[in-house]
């Protein structure tokens, strides 16, 4: 922390704890509350998968927490829900971009702190309020909602009438995805205003490292994004609480009971507004990864990104593509196979740049003195995650083949390996790579090597065979096929998926000690201990309270030069002074 | 303040070029220090409520589709006859646009008692405005017409409500810039007159397309 008094125009750093570690306005605080909130959000979310995985295998098995012993399908359906939920909202969406981004985006640029450090500020606590609105879910009567994290109404909206967890606890679930909205579009104006405006000295749009451009694209989308799924929230809340009709049509007849307070809505709106926000979601939530992948790959392979430009031009070309494609979730709706056709025309579009993605990222490998630190493993593991993941994805882009695929577990392997663990990858990376700046100690390496090659074979193993399960025409969402006699054979699969998802889950607790052991008894960690070239590896390792001590960082050239010809060292970090850099000759 | 305004505004002109010239935070924040935030060039706020506005824009557009596609789709809509008080209230609400001007040239030119009094004028006819929004609320239900009736009056009681939560906001602002002690603060009281106003014409502009929007498509 600062100690001495750097003059005018400097902020202090809180001396009480409350101020420092709870209401802390500091963006490296927030990061790292962020952090948490996904750290804990995403072993409660694995949890409720492994209670899953081992239902679909042991149907009848005792169940700890259902009340009764064994699961009912609506239990088996309330975890699906609160599991993509939780996942996708907490930690997703949280941890890479108001995670690391907080943390980082100012630092990388030479800021002091975020432009608004008490709306950040509210941001976490907005998000830390609709963590537990969201987790009350489970608490209420009825139980947690089980209408998936797409809650497709008219399912969603009329009510218990629907099920157990369609009464309050649906509600709980509206509301607490609406104040998520709320505090990441406080987030989002932050991180862009952050961007824009407050880069220090020479630190040009085209001097900002991919991380950064990362998470300002990724704010875009948020901000344009996050408005649409507010408002669609307060429609499906006023149908489910005011009896409006947005969304529920008419002639509606549950459990023999007919809906006549209802008419004239459409179910198709709401998955029109949740898609046009849940497409661009996706993006979200990959986006950083992108950027922390571009940047350990080229840290460890010493050598500059692969067309710089390109990749920036890739990233705003996906995020733009992202809000044009919301009908590739809908082509099972009725819609006109024209708009289908858009849709997928659209959609196979984003290949183009995710390839010029891909190829960028192994031109940066080529020729490269490759250094295998763990995190530059995650950051390999994220790109192939990303093809594999990625591919699938064309296959589900096709209308005709996705009226076969829709609602199979294809769907289900795609997304998870796309989505869901690619960006993991990258939080993995991003983890292993700042962990040294954020906490002062260093990983245990050998520890990480562990964890990274049980979690990297381990997610192929469960989500690679779900494409089989799809292609062999089994439904997602089925808490219980083993009465199906063409399921049956695939049972087997289905036991080697939970093995497979036993063991990956457990090798995160290797993860976990390393994270906790490394914060108190690792290796302390010099203040760039990867060589890296980005200003926070200019600052002493965990970074003072105003990052530059009073000074004002000047950057004189791009982020990724490695290996420059004529020089001495194998990097040349960004505000090192011309004057000073080493010359071969 | 105007001694302290003059700096601001070239940093503002400066700070077209992004990363160029200001150097981020320290000494160039205008204000003082006492605010215990660290200094950020004033464009940064420019840009912030743009943004906002740019989130609220999306928010009310999603509305404004489903309004239309809800419409369109079922085959339930009835019309009903808007509020006449709906019309005094745009001419109160864009009344107050000019005031908000009119106090903002005191402002500059530094009479303090007629920019506090133009400026409450402002906030008063804001208050009226949801006042009257108010009145056109009960007027409907006397008539029997309420949120869950019809989707056109579900539509008329949201986005009225949620146009009313926003200016309301605003009137808050307009009460921050007012009575906030501004020596404390990261910007003068200027530049926060700016922004309430930059805020406060965009939802009268936002009212006038609701307005139209519910006229002519009800």
């Amino acid at each position: 922390m600062v100690t001495h008094d750097s003059g005018a125009g400097h902020h202090h750093a809180p001396t009480g704890f409350i101020r420092k570690y709870i209401f802390s306005l500091d963006h490296k605080v927030i990061g790292i509350q962020y952090f948490f909130l996904a750290l804990f959000s995403v072993f409660f979310g694995m949890t409720l998968s492994l209670l899953m995985r081992i239902h679909l295998v042991w149907p009848t098995a005792k169940m700890p927490f259902t009340p009764g012993g064994q699961m009912t399908p609506e239990q088996y359906l309330a975890l699906v829900t609160m599991h993509g939920s939780i996942m996708v909202f907490m930690v997703l969406t949280t941890a890479p971009q108001s995670g690391f981004g907080n943390y980082f985006l100012p630092i990388q640029i030479g800021a002091e702190d975020m432009a608004f450090p008490v709306l950040n500020m509210l941001s976490f606590w907005t998000t830390f309020v609709s963590l537990l609105v969201l987790l009350s879910a489970f608490l209420v009567t009825g139980g947690a909602p089980i209408s998936g994290w797409t809650a497709y109404p008219t399912l969603s909206a009329l009510g218990e009438i629907t099920g157990p967890g369609q009464g309050l606890g649906q509600t709980m679930w509206v509301i607490g995805l609406a104040i998520f909205c709320v505090a990441s579009l406080l987030g989002a104006l932050n991180f862009i205003t952050t961007t824009l405006d407050l880069r220090t000295k020479g630190m040009t749009l085209g001097r900002m490292p991919l991380t950064v451009w990362a998470w300002l694209i990724t704010a875009i989308l948020g901000l344009l994004a996050f408005g649409v799924l507010l408002a669609a929230c307060i429609l499906l809340l006023l149908d489910r609480v005011a009896g409006t009709s947005f969304f529920i049509p008419g002639g509606l007849v549950v459990t023999d009971t007919p809906i006549t307070w209802h008419k004239g809505g459409s179910p198709l709106l709401w998955q029109h507004l949740f898609w046009f926000f849940g497409h661009p979601e996706v993006y979200i939530a990959i986006l950083p990864g992108m950027g922390v992948a571009s940047h350990v790959l080229s840290n460890f392979s010493r050598k500059p990104v692969f067309g710089y430009r390109a990749m920036v031009a890739a990233m705003s070309a996906i995020g733009f593509l992202g809000f044009c494609v919301w009908g590739h979730h809908m082509f099972v709706s009725g819609m006109s196979p024209y708009s289908a056709f858009a849709f997928s025309l659209m959609t196979m579009t984003i290949g183009v740049p995710s390839a010029i993605k891909t190829f960028n990222w192994l031109g940066t490998l080529w020729g490269g003195k490759i250094q295998f630190r763990v995190a530059m493993l995650f950051a390999l593991g994220f790109v192939s995650l990303f093809v594999t993941g990625g591919l699938s994805g064309l296959f589900l882009a096709q209308p005709s083949l996705d009226l076969y695929l829709h609602d199979t577990y294809f769907v289900v392997a795609h997304f998870h390996l796309i989505m869901g663990v690619a960006a993991i990858f990258g939080i993995f990376s991003a983890t292993y790579f700042w962990f040294p700046k954020m906490f002062g100690r260093m990983m245990n390496e050998t520890i990480g090597k562990i964890h990274f090659w049980f979690t990297f074979i381990g997610v192929y193993c469960i989500f690679m065979p779900m494409h089989f399960l799809g292609l062999a025409g089994h439904p997602r969402r089925y808490s219980d096929t083993s009465g199906v006699n063409f399921l049956a054979p695939l049972h087997s699969v289905h036991y080697f998926i939970t093995m497979a998802a036993m063991v990956t889950i457990t090798a995160q607790l290797i993860f976990l000690f390393n994270l906790f052991y490394s914060m108190f008894a690792g290796e302390k960690a010099s203040e760039n201990p990867w060589h890296a070239t980005t200003l926070e590896w200019s600052i002493p390792s965990p970074p003072p309270f105003d990052n530059f001590a009073g000074h004002v960082p000047s950057v004189y050239r791009g982020p990724y030069e490695f290996s420059v010809p004529g020089s001495t060292d194998d990097y040349i970090p960004q505000h090192l002074i011309p004057e000073k850099v080493a010359k071969a000759h | 303040m105007p001694e302290t305004l003059t700096p601001d505004l070239e940093i503002i002109e400066a700070g077209h070029g992004g990363g160029g010239d200001v150097p981020a935070g320290g000494d160039d924040d205008g204000g003082d220090s006492g605010s215990g935030l660290p200094g950020i060039p004033q464009r940064a706020y420019y840009t912030a409520i743009q943004l906002a506005l740019v989130g609220i824009v999306m928010f009310f557009m999603a509305l404004t589709s489903s309004f239309l596609v809800r419409k369109g789709l079922g085959d339930d809509w009835v019309a009903f006859a808007l509020p006449r008080v709906l019309w005094f209230n745009s001419l109160v609400l864009l009344a107050s646009s000019v005031t908000i001007e009119v106090a903002r040239r005191y402002r500059h030119e530094g009479a303090v008692a007629a920019f506090r009094r133009w400026w409450a004028f402002t906030a008063a006819l804001g208050a009226l405005f949801v006042a009257g929004q108010l009145v056109a609320w009960r007027d409907l239900a006397s008539q029997g017409v309420f949120l869950a009736t019809n989707p056109s009056s579900s539509f008329f009681y949201l986005l009225t409500a949620l146009h009313a939560l926003h200016l309301s906001g605003g009137i808050l602002a307009l009460c921050y810039v007012a009575f906030r002690r501004w020596q404390r603060s990261r910007i003068t009281q200027s530049i926060a007159a700016d922004l309430a106003a930059i805020y406060w014409h965009f939802m009268d502009g936002l009212w006038l397309f609701l307005f139209a929007l519910l006229y002519l498509g009800r």
